[in-house]
């Protein structure tokens, strides 16, 4: 019976495909070899799928933000860092951020393809649960950072420079700097800089690429007259949620075990969003005289970042301070000084996780405490001044890096692709430009089946609309 | 045969709606429209930046009635509408050609 319909051509690549699945060594088990702990096995993979619920919640929270012409293409901008991510960090991107060290700067490439990242656990990374539960825990951060990156782009970027970027921007910016900072011997690490869950390499690096993508392609061209509203809020909301809810996996799961450090990071999480979710609430009512919702839940966000760094080394009252600077601290970047300075960050992904990101490694360097875990280090605030210099330097050096590489890989990714789409494909929206679909159709549709052998293509009718 | 098309504020629909029921006039078509006008726009705050929304939402209610019952339309509709504020709407008559009920095909005053 034939089972698979293939053409010639494609055969000899599934038969290259299967032979050097054979040729790759196998996971033996060896005796000796550290074992599995099933509690702290069980709890990171829960945490990593947890994690991986951060991305679609993130298409929901700059989905809502964006005019409904835009909704899909932004979702997309998220979730196709899933697909892209997933397969980039087999292939290549775990050994490039955590394969043996070259020089302190970025993984070897032994672990190609997860070579010899088997279901022993490799105990200079997490002692107790198996190298490939790390390596997917791992992975989902992996995807939501370029994805963060997307909302200061929103709107205007074409969707294969966009593909291009981030496989680049992944590559060459993010798994050398995870490298950096967790990788064993990689130079932050080993200059004793602490970053517990990813505030330098998450949000400080997507945070500052975001900022200089946004000024790479240049303002939206709308017109004064219609500005970029959200056009549904309960959406970034549910995206906030699912952000806050998965962020428990983010932190608590960077314990790497079910215990207490993790309990810790959870409760310190949970602290921070709140507080910085009350403090940008009550920012935005002396303000402007009312609380907005979107204002609440975006506090919540900036208190999440925050915390990231400092979540596993900070006590819960040194939580609620860094939550309540956080959320008056981004309020302030994204309401007074982005409208001083005029960068059309359009969700606003340099404020809230570069902004909060540096907050959070500064706190890090005051608020670390090794009463909360003896893994860690003494802050500022608890006699200490060399860690908050070291949490400077590693500001500092993925600040220049980011913004650096950015630059250089939008401009090659621009000789190749068309970055913007144009002032016509502007006006149209993204949704329909660039992914032919259009998200709400709330009016009657009239149009006829162009091509039916393969694809069912429609084609939408513009209707006059009165009200939305 | 005239044409009553009346911009009114949202909130007003169902206190006309229900005085046209009691003066004998069950049929009407309505109509979620935006404009601008006296009324100046509403503000709204998206994350610490004020804009001020130009366009308003309004309701349209279209009615076609005998001429003798203009007069009586237009002040039932005056009274239950008017607050006395700016943004209250406006009355708008015009003159009918024609009408036909498509079920029946009859025509005139008959059909409305």
């Amino acid at each position: 019976m034939k089972i698979l319909n293939l053409t010639p051509k494609a055969a000899p690549y599934l038969l290259a495909i299967l032979l050097l699945t054979a040729v790759l060594p196998g996971n033996a088990w060896a005796a000796g070899e550290p074992t599995a702990d099933t509690g702290d096995t069980t709890f990171i993979i829960f945490s990593a799928a947890l994690v991986l619920l951060m991305t679609p919640g993130l298409a929901l929270f700059y989905g809502g933000m964006v005019r409904k012409k835009n909704v899909l293409g932004t979702t997309m901008q998220s979730v196709i860092a899933i697909v892209l991510i997933s397969l980039q960090w087999i292939i290549i991107g775990y050994t490039l951020a955590f394969g043996p060290d070259k020089a302190g700067l970025i993984g070897g490439l032994e672990w190609l393809g997860l070579k010899d990242v088997g279901l022993t656990p490799n105990p200079d990374y997490a002692a107790t649960i198996p190298a490939q539960v790390f390596m997917v825990f791992q992975m989902m951060f992996a995807i939501l950072t370029p994805a963060l990156i997307s909302g200061a782009i929103a709107e205007r970027m074409r969707f294969p420079a966009y593909v291009a970027f981030v496989l680049l921007w992944a590559t060459l910016v993010y798994d050398p700097v995870a490298h950096w900072v967790w990788g064993v011997d990689g130079w932050i690490r080993t200059l004793g800089a602490l970053d517990f869950a990813g505030g330098t390499v998450v949000h400080i690096l997507s945070g500052v690429s975001a900022l200089v993508a946004c000024l790479v392609l240049g303002k939206r061209k709308n017109r004064p007259t219609e500005p970029t509203l959200p056009h549904n809020i309960p959406m970034v909301v549910m995206g906030a949620a699912l952000l806050w809810f998965g962020w428990f996996g983010f932190n608590a799961g960077s314990a790497l075990g079910a215990n207490g450090i993790a309990a810790a990071a959870f409760v310190t999480t949970n602290t921070a969003a709140a507080a910085a979710a009350l403090s940008w609430l009550a920012a935005e009512w002396m303000h402007h005289g009312k609380p907005t919702v979107l204002g609440l839940v975006s506090g919540a966000v900036a208190g999440l970042v925050a915390i990231t760094p400092a979540a596993g080394f900070v006590t819960p009252m040194a939580a609620i301070i860094i939550g309540i600077i956080s959320g008056v601290l981004c309020y302030f970047m994204i309401a007074v000084v982005k409208g001083k300075l005029g960068y059309d960050d359009s969700l606003d992904a340099f404020g809230m996780h570069s902004v909060g990101g540096t907050w959070g490694a500064i706190a890090t360097g005051l608020f670390a405490t090794t009463t909360v875990n003896p893994a860690g280090a003494d802050g500022l605030f608890y006699g200490d001044p060399s860690l908050l210099f070291k949490q400077l330097i590693a500001v500092v050096a993925t600040y220049a890096f980011a913004a650096l590489a950015t630059f250089i890989i939008l401009k090659a990714v621009g000789l190749v692709f068309k970055l913007r789409v144009s002032p016509e494909e502007e006006e149209a929206g993204l949704d329909i430009t660039q992914h032919g679909e259009d998200a709400y159709r709330d009016f009657a549709v009239s149009g006829s089946v162009v091509r039916s052998e393969r694809v069912v293509v429609h084609t939408p009718v513009i209707e006059a609309k009165t009200i939305n | 045969m005239k044409k009553i098309e009346a911009i009114i504020r949202p909130a007003k629909l169902d206190d006309i709606k229900e005085a046209l029921g009691k003066f004998g006039i069950h049929g009407m078509t309505v109509t979620e429209v935006i404009g601008c006008g006296l009324q100046k726009g509403k503000k709204e705050v998206y994350r610490g930046t004020e804009y001020t929304i130009d366009l308003l939402p309004k309701i349209k209610i279209e009615i076609i009635i005998k001429d003798k019952w203009v007069d009586e339309v237009v002040r039932i509709i005056i009274n239950t509408a008017r607050t006395g504020e700016i943004g209250d709407g406006k009355i708008f008559v015009y003159p009918v050609e024609n009408a036909v009920r498509i079920r029946t095909g009859e025509g005139g005053e008959e059909a409305i």
